[in-house]
């Protein structure tokens, strides 16, 4: 059985990233493993700008971006397996993928890094009653369609949930000259990024309607209507506030889950919260060589942090391999304290850090005033104010290696509202 | 002196900005965590600008449609007119990232650009 360095799975942001990092720190016999015919990943199909000001210091679109990664890639002669999928991976490293040329194949691998992205919840996922008609799609296969195939879905659009793929999908399918009717959002507040409310909705006076949900869908073959209610504080819908909606098309906007089955079956501890593997510092699963980074790991709203994340998931992969094992002592955990739905890495390790560490994560809900406190047992190690925290935004904050190196007891990141 | 809330759309940062006007007159713009924010403020509160993206047919392509992106912003109130245009676009591959497809697209003074390379198919 053929054997490398490096498997990496998947090429989108994350895996390109990974590999570059690989092969710049001398792993130089690695792979990517990509199913689609091209590499890239979801970018391909986020055709709107704003991405890399925080890496290239410019406003990129997302297959520009994409390009970037893919060149240096190239330049350094990353080996990438297109039109593979990779169907099994084990905790001991094998990885069976197929495709057309090699047909059913089994590798193994030194180190794994999975960057396998995420999926779109979907109308199973919510609770909607009436017929099951066409039309009815997520924000995600709607851009595909449209940006990829060059295909409008629709004319006549309703959004379901504000994530951001919706907004960006509401004014695309605009300026398209489809005419979008609204938004609906179950919770009080957006679920997208503010700037997207403001580009997407406001600039083309499409009304976002917060504490509301879609109750009813009408049509036999194609849609021809749905109903939408507001909801009360337990999210189910008020009676008599019920509005109907000409339309032909749907779009589902209403979250998106780590791409996790192939971890999930190598028997990966999972996070209930982010629904990817736990982490450590150097970005190891439960796994021993098993790695994890990008969409695949927690959904990111920025590709500049995913590009980051899997360098730093890169570097754990090449001490694992060049030590020849996992990082020394024992472990210390992080924990999600009060107002923070979950903290990426899970752990770290005093005895042996993998060097300063920042940590994502993500508030509970909205708030003006906060504060940020960081605490390992008794001690606090940081207090910081922060403004307009909102779920929808991932928050950072860095633990320096030297305070690293001096924990002892389990640390909690917890974010308390404050009365400005 | 009226003061307006702004949300900068340069990049997803979103930074708040507060922007202190009297009459026309811009007196402070703070918020921003980079230069382009403050530009950003000063231009919303005159004429808002926006970069427009969109896709192209194209031909012998290894995809139907090119993704194209204005090389600067234009406009807001002219995006639907500029679409008018975007729409007659027709290029064949291969194409390469940055490739000017049209020129001061709807006399905007913007270029349209192909937004990623595409080989022949
Ligand atoms: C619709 C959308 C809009 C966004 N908008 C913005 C924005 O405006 N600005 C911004 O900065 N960020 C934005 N983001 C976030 C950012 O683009 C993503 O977080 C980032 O691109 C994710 O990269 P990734 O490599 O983790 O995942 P992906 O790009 O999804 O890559 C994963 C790759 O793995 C492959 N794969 C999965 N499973 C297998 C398998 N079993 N075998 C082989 N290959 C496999 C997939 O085909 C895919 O190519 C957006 C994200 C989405 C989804
Ligand atoms: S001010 Fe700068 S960093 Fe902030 S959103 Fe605007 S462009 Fe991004």
């Amino acid at each position: 059985m053929r054997n490398y360095q490096a498997v990496i799975i998947g090429g989108g942001s994350a895996g390109l990233s990974a590999a570059v990092t690989l092969k710049k720190n001398g792993i130089e016999d690695i792979v990517v493993i990509e199913k689609d015919m091209e590499p890239g990943g979801i970018l391909e199909q986020c055709i709107h700008n704003g991405f890399g000001l925080q890496t290239f210091k410019e406003q990129l679109s997302g297959p520009a971006y994409a390009e970037r990664y893919v060149r240096m890639a190239r330049e350094l002669n990353v080996d990438i397996k297109l039109n593979t999928m990779v169907t099994k991976l084990t905790a001991d490293r094998h990885i069976s993928y197929v495709n057309p040329s090699e047909g059913a194949v089994t590798v193994s691998a030194d180190a794994v890094i999975l960057a396998v992205g995420c999926y779109e919840r979907a109308r199973g996922a919510i609770n909607i009653t009436g017929t099951r008609p066409a039309g009815v799609y997520t924000a995600g296969q709607a851009q595909r369609y449209l940006n990829i195939e060059g295909y409008l879905v629709g004319k006549k659009v309703f959004i379901l949930g504000s994530g951001d793929i919706g907004l960006i999908m509401a004014r695309r399918m605009t300026l398209e000259g489809a005419e979008v009717l609204g938004v609906a959002e179950i919770m009080p507040y957006s679920n997208g990024l503010p700037r997207n409310i403001k580009q997407c909705l406001e600039d083309f006076g499409i009304p976002l309607y917060l504490s509301h949900t879609v109750t009813k869908t009408y049509g036999r073959d194609r849609l021809e209507g749905i109903d939408i209610a507001q909801v009360g504080p337990d999210r189910n819908p008020i009676e008599g506030t019920t509005q109907h909606f000409d339309v032909d098309t749907l779009l589902l906007s209403v979250g998106l889950i780590p791409e996790n089955h192939l971890a999930d079956e190598a028997g990966i501890r999972m996070d209930p919260v982010t629904r990817g593997p736990v982490v450590d510092d150097y970005y190891m699963t439960s796994a021993d060589g098993i790695f994890a980074c990008g969409n695949g790991l927690h959904v990111h709203d920025l590709v500049d942090f995913v590009s980051l994340q899997a360098e730093r998931a890169a570097l754990g992969a090449v001490k694992y391999l060049q030590r020849e094992g996992k990082a020394r002592g024992n472990t210390i955990k992080v924990r999600p304290g009060e107002g923070v739905s979950y903290t990426v890495p899970a752990c770290v390790h005093p005895e042996d850090p993998s060097g300063n560490v920042e940590f994502f994560f993500r508030v509970r809900k909205p708030m003006d005033e906060a504060v940020l406190e960081i605490r390992s047992g008794d001690k606090v190690l940081r207090t910081l104010k922060k403004r307009k925290l909102m779920p929808s935004e991932m928050e950072r904050a860095l633990i320096t290696e030297k305070e690293i190196a001096a924990l002892r007891e389990e640390v909690t990141i917890a974010v308390r509202e404050v009365q400005a | 002196m009226i003061t307006k809330e702004l949300i900068c759309v340069n990049c997803p940062m979103g930074c708040r900005l507060k922007v202190e006007m009297e009459g026309k007159e811009i007196l402070s713009i703070t918020g921003n965590t980079c230069p382009r924010g403050a530009e950003y403020a000063a231009q919303e509160c005159v004429r808002p600008m926006r970069i427009l993206t969109s896709t192209v047919k194209i031909d012998h392509g290894t995809h139907r449609v090119l993704p194209v992106i204005t090389d600067k912003a234009i406009p807001l109130d002219l995006m639907f007119k500029a679409m008018d245009e975007v729409r007659t676009v027709r290029v064949t591959a291969p194409v390469a990232e940055g490739q000017v497809l049209v020129h001061d697209l709807i006399g905007s003074g913007a270029d349209l650009i192909a937004s990623r390379s595409m080989e022949k198919n």
